[in-house]
């Protein structure tokens, strides 16, 4: 238990259209072991981004139920000025765009040492200026000290991206939440930041929660993999367990649908992820994507199943699944 | 002949200053490219922002001004805005990246797939409808929705309606400009699945503009990489992604993250020793501006910006 950082119970968040509220997050439940990298994968629309949102307490005007335990304490029910002690310090988020992310008009030093002099009052001036150029050089940027009086237009994107990890880890945060972290970058540049965030999770032993719809770097950086679609987890396991068994037709079609050697033909999810205000909310979620497949192989009230330790699939349509423009591929398992 | 030959294409952006606001210096987005394709086969450019790809295509479809150079198209001379004739203008299509903003938001989806045919063909209302209605059939969007406006549309849809538009004409040369990098990947594999289709129905030749090498490699028989204007190295698929010769083009390989978890030290060590290697010897392979030299040829078809050597 106590090397639990995070607990998230039955959380659900709901966006207000009309007059109905509508869950993009569905009775999420989830725990983050202490230096621990937890990858969320899933297509735009399916709440990965809400989820990490609800958990910095970001949405304006979601309605949250359920519960967000960071050490014990529920982020649902936090007061205002209690969340702004712990957003920074004890969490801390990295942004998916740094082109938005940074203030334009501030100089780069100031806006990491804003961080500091939040949540560390006792930091002097100098503290903070040394302590700045110290995450400057840990994030990889070379010349720190021009680096901290340049602005933000004055860098390239991947440099822009390294300010804001330094901003997310300037008090040590135990919990980080990377927003597609590499999304508006290059391949190379995506490759350093991952080696970066890799680096620093030996240095800082923060709990990393990484967002991401590449799969390739799910592989390349997660320990246990959660799966969502349409506001649900579908699958939850061990990397390395994911990816070579996947069991979930969601999971396994989006496996497929990424080109691989010898494939000529990728494989395509028929119909399109459901708009919030059509998600059916009863039975398999996934079930209108995989018409072939005979309704009865869906539960009514899918539920997470352990297929083996640590290894939890929703519904038990994945017993029945195959894809049906390739038996054969059934047979050999997915490539 | 080739089908396309781009010859020596420089397209250099003016950079303006002093009080007359002269022209003090160029950036040299494309400096000094050639190459040659053949119909029906998907030529890959790859590279990244920067480095000038996306400015390599839209300077052969005449979106932007040569400096110099030359392009033939099917044998005749089209570098001059001029020369770029009605036929021409109907041969080469291009496919934007960007689903969201290359769709008029306040056309319907017959005015937008319409409009290369309406330009170029005189057909009546009901020819056209029914054109369009087939445009669409093939792209797989319902003939239907032809007077629904863009916003209606998911992106992966949209995307198919920005190629129903590319294809109206029966195009020999599409040039995509990222196609599908912003797209979710089961939506990007309907776009490419959909691409190679109708490749070999029409004959197509496409220029495949990208940063992803994934998909580069899944899609196109040739691949040229790009760096800061000029090509680092050009050959076959198999040529590029097994005998990597330039250090630029290593590096960018091993930049790929793994989708096997169990390679994953393995691909960081490589990682790490391609990254070693390619700062030792990065002053070996680009010059003092840090450009990449000529195109030497190392065999039938794989040529590389090799060290000069002496």
């Amino acid at each position: 238990m106590s090397n639990e950082l995070l607990k998230i119970k039955n959380l659900s968040t709901s966006f207000r259209i009309g007059d109905e509220y509508y869950a993009a997050v569905d009775d999420v439940t989830l725990t983050l072991n202490k230096n621990e990298v937890l990858g969320i994968v899933g297509e735009s629309g399916s709440g990965k981004s809400a989820l990490a949102f609800s958990i910095m307490r970001l949405h304006t005007r979601a309605k949250i139920e359920g519960e967000i335990l960071l050490n014990n304490q529920n982020i649902v029910k936090m007061s205002t000025s209690k969340l702004n002690k712990i957003r920074g310090d004890e969490m801390a988020m990295i942004f998916q765009d740094p082109l938005t992310a940074l203030n334009p008009l501030m100089p780069i030093g100031r806006q990491i040492e804003e961080n500091l002099f939040l949540h560390n009052k006792k930091l002097g001036q100098q503290g903070r200026k040394k302590r700045t150029i110290e995450l400057l050089n840990l994030v990889g940027i070379p010349r720190p000290e021009r680096v901290y009086e340049q602005f933000p237009h004055e860098l390239s994107g991947g440099m822009r991206q390294r300010i804001i990890i330094a901003i997310a880890i300037a008090n040590d945060p135990e919990l980080l939440i990377a927003d597609e972290p590499t999304t508006a970058l290059d391949v190379t540049i995506q490759a350093q930041i991952l080696d970066l965030v890799r680096e620093l999770k030996e240095k800082i032993h923060a709990g990393i929660i990484l967002i991401t719809h590449d799969l390739g770097v799910v592989a390349e950086m997660a320990d246990r993999v959660a799966v969502m679609y349409a506001g649900q987890i579908v699958e939850i396991a061990p990397v390395d367990k994911l990816f070579a068994n996947p069991l979930h037709p969601y999971t396994r079609s989006l496996l497929n649908s990424v080109p691989a050697e010898g494939q000529d033909r990728l494989h395509v999810i028929q119909g399109v992820v459901p708009t919030l205000k059509n998600l059916p909310r009863t039975g398999c979620r996934f079930a209108e994507r995989i018409p072939w497949i005979d309704a009865s192989h869906h539960e009514e009230h899918p539920e997470l199943h352990e297929v083996e330790s640590g290894h939890f699939v929703r519904c038990t349509c994945y017993e029945h699944f195959y894809f049906p423009d390739n038996k054969e591929e059934q047979a050999n398992g997915v490539s | 002949m080739a089908f396309l030959e781009v010859q020596d294409l420089q397209v250099y952006f003016p950079i303006k200053g002093g009080i007359f606001n002269r022209t003090v210096d160029h950036i040299k987005a494309v400096d000094g490219v050639s190459f040659e394709m053949e119909q029906g086969k998907t030529y890959g450019l790859v590279g990244e922002s920067g480095s000038g790809k996306s400015t390599t295509g839209r300077a052969i479809i005449g979106l932007e001004d040569i400096t110099s150079g030359k392009i033939l198209f099917d044998g005749k001379d089209i570098t001059d805005k001029k020369t770029k004739n009605k036929a021409f203008r109907k041969d080469v299509q291009m496919i934007f990246q960007d689903p969201y903003s290359s769709l008029n938001p306040r056309k319907r989806v017959l005015d937008i797939v319409a409009e290369p045919l309406r330009n170029f063909e005189k057909l009546s209302k009901q020819e056209e409808r029914k054109r369009v209605q087939e445009l669409l059939d093939i792209v797989n969007v319902s003939p239907d929705s032809i007077f629904k406006y863009p916003h209606e549309f998911s992106g992966g849809q949209r995307q198919r309606i920005g190629v129903a538009r590319a294809i109206a004409l029966k195009p020999k040369l599409i040039i995509a400009d990222e196609p599908v990098s912003a797209l979710d990947v089961s939506v990007q594999a309907q776009v490419l699945n959909f691409l190679k289709e109708i490749q070999s129905e029409l004959n197509l030749t496409y220029l495949f503009i990208s940063h992803d090498l994934g998909i580069v490699k899944h899609m196109c028989d040739n691949i040229s990489i790009m760096y800061k204007g000029r090509y680092v190295e050009q050959g076959s698929t198999a040529d590029i992604f097994e005998n990597p010769q330039h250090i630029y083009t290593k590096r960018l390989i091993a930049a790929i993250p793994d989708i096997d978890p169990k390679n994953r030290e393995k691909q960081f060590h490589n990682r790490q020793k391609v990254l070693e290697e390619y700062t030792q010897s990065y002053n070996d392979f680009f010059d003092q501006d840090g450009l990449a030299f000529q195109l030497k040829s190392i065999s039938d078809t794989h040529r590389v910006a090799l060290p000069q050597k002496g």
